[in-house]
């Protein structure tokens, strides 16, 4: 048995790509020139003859995917996350949003806890430009665990996803024997006051804020939003009736993410003061991860800030 | 398998084969100028091509056109789908009075191909450079089925200017791929002018020989020597095969022919009579 819970989200993928590639054997996975970092080195060691090296033709490798796919074989097709997005991201509309056929791109490195790498290297428009592809089922996970079960889910069920990861290791913040499910989000703390709706490395520092805030009087609930497409609207709807307010917590760019899909079902259905905690429309620099994310502001103490804001704004 | 095979193909001889090429250019005259927009050019370039491969080489099904072990079509150059949806409309996929639905609200046949919609079309094309790639992976996937299907994979010559066109050439035969044919339909034009003005791609043979692949260079025009050609294609092992088809932009219509103008424009009434005079 896998202890996933001590994985980071990529090594997690790796490792339950093998556990996969024993169960499906229509699964095939290409990679371009990354598979030691993308973890998907483990599936090449284990099914050398369903694995693809593309070389650094992420292009090519995205309409290859797509071809698999219509020959009745199921791809990961695995890239960072700022090559799977930006370089290809006309190869995934043309060879697989539009023709809906059954790829699945997993991409790591995302966001801006790549860290040293630098600008070039940090995915924080990746969620904007997959949640645009009509059809697109896409997914975050906050820790290992969620990864491997994200994983599983997406290989359960037919249709393109893309599945965002990380470069280290996040906090585990879900347990052994949780179960993913496509669309649902998780509350992992209930509360009144206000809700804090998070995915990804977020999700830790949403728990950590709501604790802070407890101490302090305020009681939030939090939720667990690893599915940005489609997203979990009753849950949302639920957290706007029930709280009040709503701040949204993420690793991306503040406009066209999780953030935005939430706020935009909110206004639909049930307008409540609402917070974003997230990059502001700046690219980030060489750093540490932790020191990026004190940078840009994507800490717990952010998030109780934007609480705060928000409760304030809430009609008397 | 094997028998399936031999009994789903169509086996014209030349002359029946250049007779069906000809109507299949009347019938993409026809749609294009009832559909009032559309590329006449680069479809009347591949006409001969495109007939010898449905009529004579694929093995294929149009009562089956998700039969497993076809022969795939990849029309990478997707927006001279009007003569794809000509072969497969004549070829029985879909009735051939559809074609005049070709571009119309609610029609299956689309302006670019999609092969959600349409019986027979392997691949949703229109952005340049890509069906080359997906070429790959259904080869790819054949070969690790150990199925004997053949992909061919149309591309223009204007075409060839896009980075990944290269990318899956020095894909191909790094993979050792033997059971896909690249076909460039080379018609020396592109919309905004020659070839040779507009980006320089000679020596065409020789890009092509330096990644790689096993290059014939023919008459597009000629029957038997597209025949021919995609013969060779399929015996050699170890590496894929790129024919080369030099072509005549417009071919068949006096007044397309080598007409850049032709490239993405439909004919008038007068033009439209004219066209179907001169392929009668």
């Amino acid at each position: 048995m896998t202890a996933y819970a001590e994985l980071s989200t990529r090594e997690a993928y790796g490792r339950v790509l093998v556990e996969l590639g024993e169960q499906y054997k229509d699964i095939v996975v290409l990679d371009a020139d990354l598979s030691r970092s993308t973890m998907t080195k483990y599936f090449a060691e284990k099914f050398p003859e369903r694995f693809f090296q593309c070389g650094l033709e992420e292009q090519n490798m995205m309409s290859i995917a797509g071809g698999f796919a219509a020959s009745g074989k199921m791809p990961f097709a695995s890239t960072f996350a700022v090559f799977a997005a930006c370089r290809c991201f006309d190869q995934v509309r043309v060879c697989i949003a539009q023709p809906k056929l059954n790829v699945k791109v997993v991409a790591t490195h995302g966001g801006i806890t790549v860290g040293e790498d630098g600008a070039s290297h940090h995915a924080i428009e990746d969620l904007a430009l997959y949640c645009s592809l009509p059809g697109f089922n896409v997914v975050v996970p906050a820790d290992g665990i969620e990864t491997a079960e994200a994983v599983r889910a997406a290989a359960a069920t037919n249709g393109p996803f893309y599945i965002r990861l990380g470069r280290p290791k996040f906090p585990a913040v879900n347990k052994d024997g949780y179960r993913f499910s496509l669309g649902k989000a998780m509350v992992l703390r209930d509360g009144k006051d206000a809700t804090i709706i998070a995915c990804g490395v977020m999700v830790s520092k949403a728990l950590e804020a709501a604790n802070v805030l407890a101490s302090q009087g305020m009681d939030c609930r939090v939720l667990n939003m690893p599915t940005l497409k489609p997203l979990d609207e009753e849950a949302v709807i639920k957290a706007a009736t029930q709280t009040g307010a709503i701040v949204v917590a993420e690793e991306h760019l503040l406009h066209g993410g999780l953030g935005s899909r939430v706020a935009q079902a909110v206004a639909r259905e049930k307008p409540v003061p609402m917070g974003f905690v997230a990059i502001n429309d700046v690219y980030a620099k060489s750093g540490k991860p932790d020191e990026l994310l004190q940078k840009y502001g994507l800490t717990a103490e952010a998030i109780q800030q934007a609480v705060k804001a928000v409760v304030g704004k809430k009609p008397a | 398998m094997t028998e399936s095979k031999t009994k789903a193909k169509l086996d014209l001889s030349i002359p029946e084969l250049e007779q069906k090429a000809k109507q299949l250019r009347r019938d993409v005259i026809t749609m294009i100028a009832r559909a009032g927009s559309g590329h006449p050019g680069g479809s009347l370039s591949a006409a001969d091509i495109v007939t010898a491969l449905y009529f004579k080489v694929m093995h294929h099904d149009p009562k089956n056109p998700q039969w497993q072990d076809r022969d795939r079509f990849v029309l990478s150059k997707g927006h001279a789908a009007p003569i794809l949806y000509a072969a497969l409309s004549e070829c029985g996929y879909f009735p051939v009075e559809e074609l005049a639905t070709l571009r119309k609200l609610g029609s299956r046949l689309q302006g670019h191909t999609d092969r959600t919609l349409t019986p027979g079309v392997e691949m949703s094309a229109g952005s340049l450079g890509q069906g080359l790639s997906y070429g790959i992976g259904m080869a790819l996937a054949g070969r690790l089925d150990k199925q004997d299907y053949r992909v061919y994979v149309l591309l223009g010559d204007g075409e060839c200017d896009e980075g990944q066109v290269w990318e899956a050439a020095m894909f191909a035969p790094h993979h050792r791929m033997d059971n896909i044919t690249a076909i460039v339909d080379h018609n020396d034009l592109q919309l905004d002018g020659r070839v040779c003005d507009i980006m320089g791609l000679e020596p065409l043979g020789d890009k092509w020989r330096a990644f790689n692949w096993n290059v014939i260079e023919i008459n597009g025009h000629d029957m038997k020597e597209i025949l021919h050609a995609l013969k060779k294609a399929g015996e050699v092992k170890r590496k894929p095969t790129v024919i080369i088809a030099h072509t005549v932009k417009g071919k068949g219509v006096s007044f397309m022919e080598g007409n850049v103008d032709f490239h993405g424009k439909a004919p008038n009434p007068q033009e439209t009579e004219q066209a179907l005079k001169e392929l009668a």
